[in-house]
């Protein structure tokens, strides 16, 4: 996975340093927004640490061993823009003090591994664990997969970047200058050895760390986990967990009024006046397949009709002249009644259930 | 059974025994070690992007035999360099550039014997295209790892202006590097002590995970002890390097002669 020197035309090189650049320097803005005085030995440590565990000898499934990246523990445990620096320092360090990955390919393997793996390992581990429990096993799980997705995504852009090299770069009898396998011979070559060994490296040390800080340390996953809960701690309740229904609600109260852009009358909903009314009966027949209302209202609607008035007859207060207002107003009394009538209901229950 | 552990000792020892011949050997006397680091940094650079731009064999070839004389002029083991970095890039290029040799299309010069396999000019050009350049950058590369302390590698790579803040990062990793080295030795090396009889497949993942877990913590408590040491010494955002080079006469000369050989060679690479 660390690419060698010589590897990549000095072109690639060149423009894979571009293009991991930016990266670098949003990553670090944003860790020293982060952290302001923290950023340096975090990072330095972190990095020291990356670099450390990219040397442990993993067991695997199967009696082989393989080394992991460690890149979704950074980019769990420090979020995706402290993985892509602690993951490129370490990398660096490996280039120029022990020659593990070319200094003209640094670039190029920042942006496979540090950046690409970083920000993929990010993504998955937070789509997949969702706002669950910090012990939930389901992160276990998006650790894991988030591991080997992202060693794999690592892997295919490596293999990418040789397999473009014999395309563009040859001498004058034809060989090819660098890397000299095209994409159909470099993509299966590199990733089969990632599908199976390296990948499976990176989900047991990713899967394994994180259950292990489950159990030791579950304040070092807190930082990608917003809203979810400790085992200790009593899940989150009141405003900030029902937040998006209030919202959802207000929404629904302030929409009322579209009722009154709709056209005719909702079936069954009619007065006894409504069958005298020339523009109502014809609605009436509308709404009930071209059948003709009887002449008069129905003897039982008749009778009870005025068994009880409303308060607010047709959503529309008579004090109100906007029919609009009178929706939204009506809404809000009816849910105001409604959570009064649940608050109570809960506050009863309360009292009823001993301790 | 508790291979694993035996191969990540050996790993880091040899590791932690690489380094500390690093130190030595950029302390001893020697061509290169007497040369000031930024002109080292700034020729053996243009030396590998000679070697990286060139479309001749014989040119790359030639930078690598002008590392090797600089390594025997800077009083280097070539033992040792054999062991460390022509074996391994040997190894590992000479790996993944066999096949090369065998699938490139082009004028066959050799076929195999009962296999039948036809080896090409070009397939053979490409290998040693591959190899003589990544034993070039990898000589190159290690020789200024070895002839400088890595305190004035970085303060030298302030020429390229890269920030302040990321040279001192660099460095500080550098330095906790071997603390945190030490302390996984230290952590395999007492587990391996205590483990009798046989541990089985998850025991040895979930022993391994664990160890990386306990490694995390480690280092997110001596990051924050770091980072109280720092703010107790006065540390409030901003960092400085010391830069304490001075050029002498003859370090320009050197930067001439690093400049003009590899520009003569990226000529003649074309």
């Amino acid at each position: 996975m660390h690419i060698p020197d010589g590897y990549l035309s000095p072109a690639s090189c060149a423009a894979l340093y571009a293009t991991s650049a930016p990266f670098w320097y949003v990553a670090l803005r944003r860790m020293k927004r982060l952290l302001n005085t923290q950023v340096v030995p975090l990072l330095s440590v972190f990095a020291a640490f990356s670099f450390v565990i990219m040397m442990f000898n993993l067991p695997l499934p199967g009696g082989t061993t393989g080394h992991a990246v460690g890149v979704s523990i950074a980019a769990i445990v420090l979020g995706p823009w402290g993985a892509i620096l602690s993951i490129s320092i370490a990398l660096m360090i490996q280039a120029v003090f022990f020659g593990d990955g070319g200094i003209t390919a640094i670039g190029a393997n920042c942006f496979n591994m540090a950046i690409a793996g970083s920000l993929v390992a990010y993504a998955l581990y937070r789509m997949i664990s969702g706002r669950v429990a910090i012990d939930s096993p389901r992160r276990i799980i998006a650790a894991g997969i988030a591991g080997y997705a992202a060693i794999n995504v690592s892997a295919l852009l490596a293999a990418i970047e040789f397999g473009v090299q014999p395309m563009f770069y040859r001498d004058a009898t034809g060989a090819p200058l660098y890397a000299p396998y095209p994409l159909h011979i470099a993509i299966p070559a590199m990733m089969i050895g990632h599908l199976t060994i390296a990948g499976l490296a990176e989900m047991v040390v990713s899967g394994g760390v994180v259950a292990y800080l489950q159990r030791a340390e579950p304040g070092l996953l807190r930082r990608t986990a917003p809203g979810a809960a400790t085992p200790n701690e009593a899940p989150a309740t009141g405003w900030s967990k029902t937040r998006p229904l209030w919202a959802a609600l207000a929404l629904l109260m302030i929409l009322t009024p579209l009722g009154i852009l709709a056209a005719g009358s909702a079936w069954g909903e009619w007065s006894p006046d409504d069958f005298h009314n020339q523009t109502a009966r014809t609605q009436i027949a509308a709404a009930s397949g071209n059948l003709a209302p009887p002449t008069e209202a129905p003897t039982g609607l008749r009778k009870l009709a005025n068994f009880w008035t409303a308060p607010m007859p047709r959503y529309a207060p008579p004090f109100l002249k906007n029919p609009a207002f009178g929706y939204i107003l009506s809404a809000m009394t009816g849910t105001g009644m409604i959570i009064l009538a649940f608050v109570s209901l809960a506050w009863i229950t309360s009292r009823r259930t001993p301790e | 059974m508790t291979r694993f552990i035996e191969r990540t000792i050996a790993g880091l020892t040899g590791t932690m025994s690489y380094v500390l011949s690093a130190e030595e050997s950029a302390t001893s006397g020697g061509l290169l070690q007497g040369i000031d680091p930024r002109v080292k940094v700034i020729g053996i650079l243009a030396l590998i992007l000679s070697s990286a731009l060139a479309r001749r064999l014989w040119v790359i070839v030639s930078v690598l035999a002008i590392g090797l004389i600089l390594a025997i002029a800077s009083r280097m083991e070539l033992g040792k360099l054999a062991r460390w970095i022509w074996g391994p890039a040997l190894l590992f290029t000479g790996c993944i550039a066999l096949p090369a040799i065998f699938i490139t299309p082009g004028r066959s010069v050799w076929t195999v014997p009962t296999l039948g396999w036809t080896v090409t000019e070009q397939g053979l050009r490409s290998a040693a295209y591959l190899l003589s350049r990544a034993e070039a950058a990898t000589t190159l590369t290690t020789l200024l790892v070895l002839t400088t302390p890595w305190t004035h590698v970085l303060k030298a790579l302030r020429v390229f202006r890269l920030p302040v803040v990321f040279v001192v990062i660099l460095g500080m990793t550098h330095r906790y590097l071997f603390l945190l080295m030490q302390s996984a030795f230290d952590m395999f090396e007492s587990r391996k002590s205590r483990t009798v009889g046989v541990l089985h497949s998850a025991d040895r993942r979930r022993l391994a995970a664990s160890t990386v877990g306990v490694l995390l913590s480690k280092t997110f408590h001596l990051s924050a002890d770091i980072h109280l040491a720092m703010q107790s010494r006065g540390y409030r955002g901003e960092v400085y390097s010391l830069n304490d080079f001075h050029a002498r006469p003859s370090d320009w000369c050197w930067l001439f002669v690093f400049l003009s050989v590899s520009i003569l060679a990226w000529r003649l690479g074309q």
